[in-house]
């Protein structure tokens, strides 16, 4: 079974977000900063990250610069899920090394739709 | 709901079974709204008592179905990619590669089509395509034509990389560039009228419709396309669509792809 590693501040959205993926068959960790997730990724490195943008502590792409650095830290895919939906920020994200990108509000249809174009289903 | 399923059938040759009163409700409720009455039944009512051509209309067009997202079956869309607009585009033609996406809807395939071709690394060089898309539905043909959607519309199948390259915000929407919606041209087009002036194309595509339309006009709208073809030019379907007793195409093997057949020349 493949795993997701689910990093946002908000509990509300990591339950829903883990309701849908494990609907669609991963399994799920869950961090609620950047240094959480640097954590988890140290400890087992997951095959997805859902990731947030905003969070206390260390944000999302800070995080994503961490992880890109870490050794084999080159292998998650990473889908961002942030309210951002400026173009100039997704290119940001997307330059950090992010596979593709989510804007909130979402639903289970497009998490799955995403997942799918990032090659994980 | 009788009269309604009639109009539907005599005027877009749509199907609408009986048991779906639902779906008429639904895709009805916001018409009525839009017209002032206040319920579908008062709208039936105005449309039985005085034929109102405009409101008729109106009906059969909330009535189409118009779900479609972008890049809607990817596999086809790689194919495309990789395999059918690289064959089209070393088609001997001095004119540019024409392709239609027949009941367009609001856009959606027929700009994934241009992307697509943007897109493409095996496309002939000096190649030219220029895209038509045709809708029965004024409305979806004002909305693709605008080039602009929803944030919920750009996430269903839309690659963000895509998203990035051939999209721009426009206050709460994403509006798609000049470049991609420059290649395409608009038209209302009912496929039971006569298709004679459109000219000849190299592709059609009419992907997820013929399953949504009465079996008595299926044939029919299938010849017609077939008679707009090139002789060497294919039609595209649905994935799962089959087709019985219409030899004006025939199967090539590839899910949904067709023919044209070299012996048909019915009215081309």
């Amino acid at each position: 079974m493949k795993t997701c590693l689910v990093v946002d501040d908000s509990r509300v959205i990591r339950k829903v977000a883990r309701r849908v993926l494990e609907d669609i068959g991963f399994e799920i960790a869950e961090a609620a900063d950047g240094v959480e997730a640097l954590a988890w990724c140290r400890a087992a490195m997951p095959d997805a990250v859902l990731l947030d943008w905003n969070m206390p502590v260390m944000n999302g792409i800070e995080f994503l610069r961490h992880l890109r650095g870490e050794p084999g830290g080159d292998a998650p895919i990473v889908v961002l899920c942030t309210v951002e939906n400026k173009i100039d920020r997704i290119r940001e994200a997307l330059d950090a090394g992010a596979d593709e990108y989510i804007m909130k509000p979402f639903d289970g249809d497009i998490i799955a739709a995403k997942f799918a174009e990032a090659g994980l289903l | 709901m009788d009269l309604l399923a009639a109009l539907a059938r005599q005027r877009a040759g749509l199907r609408i079974e009986s048991d779906k009163a639902y779906l008429v409700e639904s895709r009805l409720n916001p018409l009525a709204r839009r017209e002032g009455f206040e319920s579908i039944e008062a709208m039936v009512a105005a449309l039985r008592a005085k034929r109102e051509e405009r409101l008729i209309w109106a009906v059969v067009e909330a009535l189409t179905l118009n779900e479609t997202a972008f890049f809607r079956d990817r596999e086809v869309f790689a194919h495309l990619r990789d395999e059918l607009l690289p064959a089209l585009s070393r088609l001997p033609r001095e004119r540019p590669i024409r392709i239609w996406s027949a009941a367009c809807a609001t856009g959606q395939e027929v700009y994934s089509l241009a992307m697509t071709a943007a897109e493409s690394r095996e496309i002939a060089p000096g190649a030219r395509f220029e895209f038509f898309g045709s809708d029965i539905s004024e409305r979806c043909l004002e909305k693709a034509q605008s080039g602009l959607y929803t944030q919920f519309e750009v996430q269903r199948g839309l690659p963000i990389r895509l998203l990035v390259k051939h999209f721009e915000n426009q206050d709460e929407m994403w509006a798609i560039s000049p470049r991609i919606r420059q290649a395409v041209r608009w038209r209302r087009i009912n496929l039971l009228s006569d298709l004679s002036s459109l000219g000849k194309f190299d592709a059609i595509l009419l992907r997820n419709v013929l399953p949504g339309m009465d079996p008595a006009v299926q044939g029919r709208v299938i010849e017609s396309l077939a008679a707009r073809l090139e002789d060497d030019g294919v039609l595209l379907l649905g994935a799962r669509e089959a087709l019985q007793g219409v030899s004006a195409v025939r199967p090539t093997g590839v899910p949904g792809l067709f023919a044209r057949d070299p012996s048909f020349s019915a009215a081309a």
